[in-house]
């Protein structure tokens, strides 16, 4: 008992720690802001502290610091959190009505409940739309309206190993056909053609949406998930379909329902596996990481997901999504100021996040005359032609319908679930959602 | 002293910090958690009343019995393996050469923390480059399992760490009991001409009956309530194969936002467990404990 009741002392000291840690550091950015009274202030948050995000925290730090230059009469104070502490606070503050004047969300699920509740301010007078990559200012949109302006972007493209495509005098599939014969021969020949750590879930959803995409258009999963469609749409079925062949045709890695994203990225890290279909943020690993071989970052290309023949989505139609985007709060008295720094704030953004800290703004960028690795300006080339982007599906969707869509491509992949149970309860917990 | 310990006033106030902390660390947040049990709540906004609504979801819930069917397999799972437990403190107790070793050996496991031991196992269960697929495929299997991935065996392929992880525990709870067998009862029986089969079973294992009973409430109990390994190495998955009632009420609660269904879910948790103590409890009940 008296081991107990120590050990449970220890805890609540600790617990206190935590407490009093938590005071100190909301403590410091009041006392700031008394110091500057004849100027505009505005408050803002972000994720990027200097510790664990250098590169991003210099840019926003430079950014403010010319953009006060600029206006003397404004004076921008920030609070900078880590990811997790971040989002906890803003679910607190905004519980309260004290939300920064400028602040970050995520898309679509993420941000529904804060429009709802009236915390963020439309933003369409400043949102330029031809700046933004296509479909990116989409996922920040409540009935046609943005309430936040995206800051990063990543799409998947599948990544494949040179070596091991030439060793088996594979081309680069253009067609769905062609990519089919891709994956016989890889299989035949004993090698795995695809890594997938289909435990974490989203990950195979990324290869149905891909088909769903290239077979019914960007449009029909959309439509499926936002209700004026259905998820029985006859192309959603058939990418589900395309889905079951290629399990048994063994495209996957043995076990990937098992397999976690990073035990799955292994298998194509150690070339055990000739594809791999990953977000942009992957790109370090092939370029400029100091911590990969450069022998094996050689060996990596990417291409586009093949067309489908037949199908109604083209190739340069990408599944991914934006990261973080900026948003102002509704309740903030210095509004105008506000939306003015923050189109400021997106637009230097795009001209730095690439090359300074790798991050592909959601803001369409000139590569031209900037030393970035090949990769990154193909990438960006492609981006810059993108006719759309679909963000990911469990991102659309609303945490509980998107936990029935996780469990159902899992299903799929397993062979749990025939195409037609997939659509089916998808279309069912979708329905019963309104 | 004697005066002091009949004082009332004294007794309440020595046992009120110990009082205190139970009830705030364990009682309030039980009866809480049973509230919430009662309302439509994400976590962030505001509550609202549903009264029974949870309950009735929680009973009709096909999910929840699965994951409680899971989590009593693993119970039986558990109280089942005591045997085997029981068997290798029996060969440790009797002076065997190393013995002594190969106790610390058993007792390493339940140094780990669990989310050690669940990485281990995730890599030895690989199904390409996995220690367990090497070995089968060395003995010549060809088809060999897919483990954590395959949703027919990923519930049992959990089971085999749970039971690694415990041993050591169990071990040194029936070694301690065994050595505390007094030395003249088994003396008197060899002096009759017992062999050692029968002094086990006829002398130590009647003598140890009441740590047996404590052990099989505590696998039972503490399987019902398991989490740890099953959250790190499946997440409940594929596509719900493996989830138990504690990885179905984390989910949830913390992964789809609904807080009041969670809290619903913990406080059936709690119900099982308390009506499964109180059967254990009853069903090893015996009158002839043995004194010694």
């Amino acid at each position: 008992m008296k081991k107990k009741a120590f050990t449970t002392l220890l805890s609540l000291a600790l617990m206190g720690g935590l407490v009093l840690g938590g005071c100190s550091s909301s403590g410091k950015s009041e006392d700031s802001s008394k110091s500057n009274s004849d100027k505009t202030v505005v408050k803002m948050m972000h994720l990027w502290p200097e510790g664990s995000a250098k590169a991003q925290y210099t840019i926003v730090d430079d950014i403010i610091k010319t953009y006060e230059k600029e206006h003397p009469d404004i004076d921008i104070q920030t609070e900078i959190l880590a990811n997790e502490q971040y989002k906890e606070k803003i679910k607190v503050l905004s519980a309260s009505n004290e939300l920064p004047d400028i602040g970050i969300t995520w898309a679509a699920g993420y941000m529904k409940p804060f429009v709802e509740g009236n915390m963020f301010t439309p933003l369409d007078d400043i949102a330029q739309e031809d700046k933004f990559v296509a479909g990116t200012l989409d996922a920040f949109s409540v009935d046609e309206k943005p309430y936040a302006l995206p800051l990063e972007l990543n799409i998947a493209p599948v990544y494949y190993n040179k070596e091991i495509f030439k060793k088996y005098d594979l081309e680069v599939p253009k067609t769905y056909d062609e990519f089919l014969k891709v994956v016989k021969t890889l299989a035949d020949k004993g090698v795995t053609p695809i890594t997938l750590g289909n435990k974490d879930r989203w990950t195979g959803s990324m290869w149905y949406m891909y088909l769903a995409d290239r077979i019914g258009g960007p449009e029909t999963l959309n439509k499926a998930i936002n209700r004026t469609g259905s998820f029985e749409d006859p192309a959603l079925v058939k990418a589900a379909e395309e889905i079951s062949k290629l399990v048994d045709m063994d495209a996957f890695v043995k076990g990937f329902n098992g397999l976690s994203n990073d035990e799955a990225k292994g298998y194509f890290m150690n070339e055990q596996a000739a594809m791999y279909i990953m977000g942009t943020w992957e790109l370090p690993n092939y370029t400029t990481s100091p911590d990969v071989d450069q022998k094996f970052k050689d060996k990596v290309g990417y291409f586009k997901f093949p067309t489908y023949e037949g199908g109604k989505g083209n190739i340069d139609s990408f599944v991914g999504g934006p990261g973080v985007a900026l948003f102002v709060s509704e309740q903030s008295k210095v509004k105008d100021e506000a939306k003015e720094f923050v189109s400021y704030l997106v637009e230097e953004w795009g001209k730095r996040s690439v090359v300074e800290a790798g991050v592909i703004p959601a803001t369409t960028v000139d590569t031209t005359g900037s030393d970035l690795a090949q990769m990154y300006i193909d990438i960006l080339n492609d981006l810059g032609k993108a006719t759309n982007i679909t963000l990911y599906a469990d991102v659309q969707m609303s945490a509980g319908v998107a936990d029935v869509h996780l469990n159902q491509i899992q299903a799929l992949f397993g062979g749990q679930s025939s195409p037609k149970e997939f659509t089916k309860k998808q279309e069912e917990a979708l329905a019963s959602e309104k | 002293m004697k005066n002091v310990m009949s004082n009332k006033f004294v007794i309440t106030l020595y046992t009120l910090p110990a009082l205190l902390l139970i009830l705030v660390l364990i009682y309030i947040p039980i009866t809480l958690s049973g509230y919430y049990g009662l309302m439509d709540w994400d976590g962030i906004g505001e509550m609202k009343f549903i009264g029974l609504e949870n309950y009735v979801t929680l009973v009709q819930d096909k999910v929840f019995w699965t994951s409680t069917w899971h989590s009593f397999q693993l119970a039986i799972f558990s109280a089942a393996s005591l045997l085997l437990y029981l068997g290798i403190s029996l060969v440790l107790a009797s002076k065997i050469k190393g013995s002594d070793l190969l106790r610390k050996i058993y007792l390493i496991p339940m140094l780990l923390s669990s989310v050690a031991i669940a990485q281990l196992w995730m890599k030895i269960f690989d199904p390409n480059n996995g220690m367990a697929n090497k070995l089968l495929e060395m003995f010549g299997m060809e088809n060999t399992p897919l483990w954590l991935a395959d949703p027919n065996i990923a519930l049992y392929s959990i089971f085999i760490p749970v039971i690694w992880q415990y041993a050591g525990f169990y071990i040194l709870i029936y070694y301690a009991a065994l050595k505390n067998v007094p030395d003249e009862v088994i003396e008197a029986a060899k002096i009759d001409g017992a062999n050692a089969l029968q002094i086990a079973f006829r002398i130590k294992l009647p003598l140890i009956s009441g740590v047996f009973k404590v052990t099989i409430m505590l696998a039972v109990v503490g399987s019902l309530k398991y989490f740890d390994l099953i959250y790190v190495m499946t997440g409940g998955g594929p596509n719900g194969a493996s989830e138990v009632m504690a990885s179905y009420m984390y989910k949830e609660a913390f992964k789809l936002n609904n807080f009041g269904y969670g809290s619903a879910i913990g406080f059936g948790l709690l119900v099982i467990c308390l009506v499964m103590t109180w059967l254990t409890s009853k069903l090893t009940k015996s009158n002839d404990d043995v004194q010694f």
